[in-house]
């Protein structure tokens, strides 16, 4: 039964079956919203399906410098470990194996970042090397708060289990934990004023300049993945999922996901992209002082305190 | 695959093109004028992200070449460099004037224009600069040519 469930998660929900189209739907809501606060009538909703279909049609040019099962292999881990992540994440409560274990589940989440930067360096243009340089940078930046959030969770909930922290987590220490991640998202998915390393008509494309055609699909792909898996592992957080019937879960998750998307996209649209020494000292600040309650709220609930 | 299967893949991907046209934008020499004409096109008035058309910033991702201006020396190479780096199938679009005549800049020493002597070009928009409505009128029907190479790569280039 453990198998079946494991492959269920992996290839139907929130694994690929329901990640797929939501990606896109995640992407398209953020282009859409965009527009319509922008005054524009925007992109249908469909759009990032179309433009990923288009580029998987695509032929590559012809490059002089290229590291081409590298540079192939880069986009499709990063798709793979976020497929991990969503195959992972206990929607209905309960642990079944490793699914659910935190650490790994943050270990996945770190790839896609992991495999942008390298690409960056990878493809040889001085433009993904600025842009993959910024992405480090705020990777290290963010990965602070947010791990100091999580932590936070799991020292209050006693527990490395995603579904036990869901469950057991105080509110005390739920609210400031999920506000600080909440916060980095906007980071983790290169938005803005976060959107420092692929700064669009800043440095062209940043780590992706280089990547064209179908290698420039996957990395849409593993983007639109990412999407769904960033607001699935803070559905999952914010949900105390074991005291609802299965389908309750589901709706939540669901939901919680879609307002998180539409809430990522009006602070993108709201601000302007910061400078990287902005950025950093924002998330080095007020985030991680954020992170810090969290932190104190936890330690002080453990002893009973709270 | 079969032929009923590669029949539906070829429309799949035939409509996705006609979706999603993403455009590279090369200043070669030009007075900025037909620029700001293409950059309007993406204002609220105009929008044509509503037909899944946007700017990109890397040659690699694009599917139309916009050019504007009359190819100045220096720039010559950079085109003949953009143009081999946009991945096929692609459509190149004259914008304004001077891509297709060199307009008043024509007899230059440093003008090696016009555009179609260096590169094959599909649509010509001419005006100087072009209204954003004939811009965009143009980019239709580059995408139109675009959605109608059916084979990557098959066009034949001159």
């Amino acid at each position: 039964m453990t198998l079946l469930h494991s492959l269920i998660a992996l290839l139907v929900f929130p694994g690929v079956l329901y990640a797929l189209p939501m990606g896109w739907l995640m992407l398209g809501t953020e282009r859409k919203t965009r527009a319509r606060l922008q005054g524009r009538i925007g992109p249908p909703l469909t759009q990032p399906f179309w433009d990923l279909v288009k580029l998987l049609a695509k032929s590559p040019a012809a490059r002089t410098v290229s590291d081409a099962p590298l540079l192939t292999s880069l986009p499709l881990l990063a798709a793979a470990s976020m497929l991990g992540v969503l195959a992972m994440l206990p929607v209905f409560g309960g642990d079944r194996g490793f699914a659910g274990d935190l650490i790994l589940v943050i270990g996945l989440l770190e790839m896609p970042p992991l495999c942008l930067v390298l690409a960056g360096y990878a493809s040889r243009s001085i433009y993904g090397e600025v842009g993959a340089t910024r992405e480090a940078v705020l990777m290290i930046a963010s990965n602070v708060p947010f791990l100091a959030a999580v932590v936070a969770m799991a020292t209050a909930a006693d527990s490395f289990r995603v579904a036990t922290i869901a469950a057991a987590t105080p509110w005390v220490v739920r609210v400031p934990a999920l506000l600080t991640v909440v916060l980095c998202l906007p980071v983790k998915l290169r938005l803005n004023p976060f959107s420092l390393a692929n700064a669009e008509q800043e440095l062209l494309a940043g780590p992706l300049t280089e990547f064209d055609g179908p290698r420039l699909g996957l990395w849409e792909l593993a983007h639109s993945l990412e999407w769904v898996g960033l607001t699935g592992f803070v559905a999952v957080l914010a949900w105390p999922s074991p005291s609802h019937a299965a389908a309750v879960n589901g709706i939540a998750f669901v939901t919680i996901s879609l307002l998180l998307v539409i809430f990522v996209t009006v602070i993108a649209s709201a601000t302007a992209r910061i400078k990287i020494k902005q950025a950093t000292r924002l998330l080095g600040t007020w985030v991680t002082a954020l992170a810090g309650i969290a932190l104190v709220a936890a330690i002080l609930a453990r002893k009973g305190g709270l | 695959m079969s032929q009923v299967e590669r029949g539906i893949m070829l429309r799949l991907v035939e409509r996705a093109r006609r979706r999603s046209a993403w455009l590279f934008h090369l200043n070669a020499g030009s007075c900025n004028g037909c620029d700001i004409e293409l950059v309007a096109c993406l204002t609220p008035r105009y929008d044509v992200e509503q037909v899944g058309i946007k700017l990109e910033g890397s040659p690699r991702h694009a599917d139309v070449l916009c050019v504007t201006g009359p190819i100045t020396r220096t720039t010559r190479e950079a085109l003949e460099t953009i143009y081999a780096q946009v991945p096929d199938p692609k459509v190149v679009v004259a914008i304004g004037s001077c891509g297709a005549t060199c307009n008043v800049f024509a007899g230059s020493p440093v003008i090696e224009g016009p555009l179609d002597h260096i590169v094959p070009v599909d649509v010509y928009v001419p005006g100087c600069p072009p209204r954003p409505h004939s811009i965009i009128d143009g980019i239709a029907r580059a995408i139109g040519l675009l959605a109608e190479r059916r084979e990557a790569g098959a066009e034949v280039n001159r």
